[in-house]
């Protein structure tokens, strides 16, 4: 069994943009994660729902909303086209947006569990001892959340590597730009090549039942789950 | 003098008010006594920054203003040390790290130092553990420590020992005792322990609901008839004794307070040393002539300085006793048929007298 040149490139573009998006998002939830673990209002409420909406909405339809917002005629697509000189719409670089908005929840919410797990007196704690808040942060808050900071870009990465309705909407099927695995698959469907097909399924059905299995074999107390 | 000044408004978490404007000694240790709700924790928390007063409050030790219009100084930028209840070491360090927390974040002059606090928390054989394997003591004495190694010029205590059992209270009331002879750091001691505060104290800060009753020397305010303390079922009159000499046929220890003896179950102090005494009012009689054939060992002449009348029945006297005062309390009955009067030289029998440091040493 082996691979061929499309499926390996497609197969390099997923890990990409797996890794490219989770990053992303540890940068991006951290503070917001936080935000949200110390706040109760309508504020944090409403900034809660949006960011748990790709959980239940189609992801054709965030897909759809994020296409319109790239294209060359809205504020958006416009900026980019004058920054960068290329298309927004169809490109990586949509499918990292759009994949930051699709997997925003699966990290955002492990965070902000294991950081309201952490009582406000150690925080208070450090600060009678002259620990100023970034350095509360640093030295309590990041060691106690280690191992959700774990959980959450694994769930961040692996949900990317699953996503198909977003990517399909805005990055189209580009050889080598937005052919990720799982347009890979859906194309090779298409056309009856059921032995492509079988490859790339079977394997992702592999990864993901690893990756599953690791994470709850090493976060078993944690207890991290997904509310939408 | 050196002074902590406190101009304070606050909404309580219990629908008091905590108003308070005084200057509390930036020295030795001072109770906050009050009963639970009455706003001592509040108090803490305000003066340590964890909490936000109205803006028009002040606070200030010193030169230094924490708190005052238009300034608020964070917390972690207040020379302060704060023991809470909860001791709230830092889980995912050990006791020793939980140490250096402290040290690697003071301010400069760090005057307190590692091998000063562990010898004298008796920490030495603690350093290596996790605290999650830690007693509630261990854990209270690794948070004082750490709370001192961070060099404060004020140490909070937010009623530090209340979840520990006697033994472990009493270590730790040893080790704040001799901490606070030695570092010269002023204390302030949250407690609805009347014994503790009795033990530690130097001066004394009564609240309730949030409203300062009284605030004074400890020794002073206990041996008044007007305070809210000399009213309570346990109140008690406090009073310095030294020791005298051992009677190691009876197993006693004699005290003398003011030139007068005063015997106790024996105990382990050396002679000359002075230790506090506490004495309950409702141990404490009252008799025209001395009794020849009693029982009770400590019979001392005092002259009645004030009576008052604390409910129906009962009285509550005060009796000099040289420079210092006793409690009785009393029926008004007896007051009327042994026609007590101000100035009398009396007789006091006292049945009790505990030495303030072990809890068994009554006579």
């Amino acid at each position: 069994m082996s691979l061929n040149h499309a499926e390996l490139e497609a197969i390099y573009l997923t890990i990409a943009l797996a890794s490219i998006t989770t990053v992303l998002l540890l940068i991006l939830s951290t503070p917001l994660a936080w935000w949200l673990s110390r706040r109760r209002s309508t504020v944090s409420a409403t900034v809660e729902a949006i960011v748990a909406m790709p959980l239940i909405l189609p992801p054709t339809v965030l897909g759809f909303y994020l296409l319109l917002m790239f294209t060359p005629d809205t504020a958006l697509g416009r900026l980019w086209q004058q920054l960068t000189g290329t298309q927004l719409a169809f490109s990586f670089s949509a499918l990292v947006i759009g994949s930051v908005v699709y997997s925003l929840p699966f990290v955002v919410q492990p965070l902000q569990a294991a950081f309201q797990r952490i009582p406000q007196g150690l925080l208070q704690a450090a600060a009678t001892l002259g620990a100023s808040p970034l350095d509360q942060f640093r030295s309590i808050v990041l060691p106690l959340a280690r191992r959700s900071f774990i959980t959450a870009a694994s769930l961040g990465f692996a949900h990317t590597v699953g996503e198909f309705g977003v990517v399909l909407m805005i990055g189209g099927n580009i050889p080598g730009e937005t052919r990720v695995l799982s347009i890979a698959l859906y194309d090779s469907v298409e056309s009856l090549q059921f032995g492509d097909a079988h490859r790339l399924a079977a394997g992702l059905v592999m990864f993901s039942f690893v990756l599953l299995f690791l994470l709850y074999r090493y976060d078993r107390q944690s207890g991290w789950r997904i509310r939408a | 003098m050196s002074a902590l000044k406190l101009s304070l408004h606050c909404q309580g978490d219990d629908g008091f008010a905590l108003q308070l404007d005084c200057q509390l000694p930036a020295h030795g240790i001072t109770a906050v006594y009050g009963p639970s709700g009455s706003g001592k924790s509040t108090l803490l928390d305000c003066i340590a920054g964890l909490r936000s007063p109205q803006p028009d409050s002040v606070i200030g030790l010193d030169d230094e203003i924490w708190q005052a219009p238009g300034v608020t100084v964070p917390s972690w930028k207040r020379r302060i040390g704060y023991v809470f209840q909860d001791a709230r070491l830092f889980p995912h360090l050990n006791v020793q790290q939980n140490l250096d927390y402290a040290m690697a974040r003071r301010a400069p002059p760090g005057t307190i130092d590692l091998d000063q606090v562990v010898p004298q928390l008796e920490l030495d054989d603690l350093l290596s553990r996790a605290v999650d394997t830690l007693s509630a003591g261990q854990k209270q004495r690794v948070a004082i420590g750490r709370a001192l190694l961070s060099s404060p010029q004020l140490l909070l205590l937010d009623e530090p020992l209340a979840n520990l059992d006697h033994a472990a209270r009493q270590q730790c009331v040893r080790c704040l005792q001799r901490l606070s002879d030695e570092l010269q750091l002023p204390m302030l001691y949250v407690s609805h322990d009347i014994e503790e505060v009795s033990q530690l104290a130097d001066h004394l800060l009564l609240l309730d609901r949030g409203q300062l009753v009284e605030q004074g020397s400890l020794l002073e305010l206990c041996s008044r008839l007007d305070t809210r303390l000399s009213h309570e079922e346990q109140a008690a009159a406090i009073l310095t004794a030294s020791v005298m000499q051992h009677d190691s046929a009876f197993d006693l220890t004699q005290l003398a307070v003011d030139g007068q003896p005063l015997w106790v179950n024996h105990l382990p102090y050396s002679p000359g040393q002075i230790r506090r005494v506490r004495i309950p009012a409702r141990d404490v009689s009252v008799c025209r002539a001395r009794p020849q054939d009693s029982s009770i060992l400590n019979i001392l002449p005092v002259t009645l300085s004030e009576i008052e009348d604390t409910d129906s029945a009962r009285v509550l006297l005060r009796l000099s006793l040289g420079s210092q005062f006793l409690l009785a309390r009393i029926t008004r009955k007896s007051v009327v048929e042994l026609k007590l009067q101000i100035g009398d030289p009396i007789y006091a029998q006292i049945k009790s007298a505990a030495l303030l440091m072990e809890a068994s040493d009554q006579a």
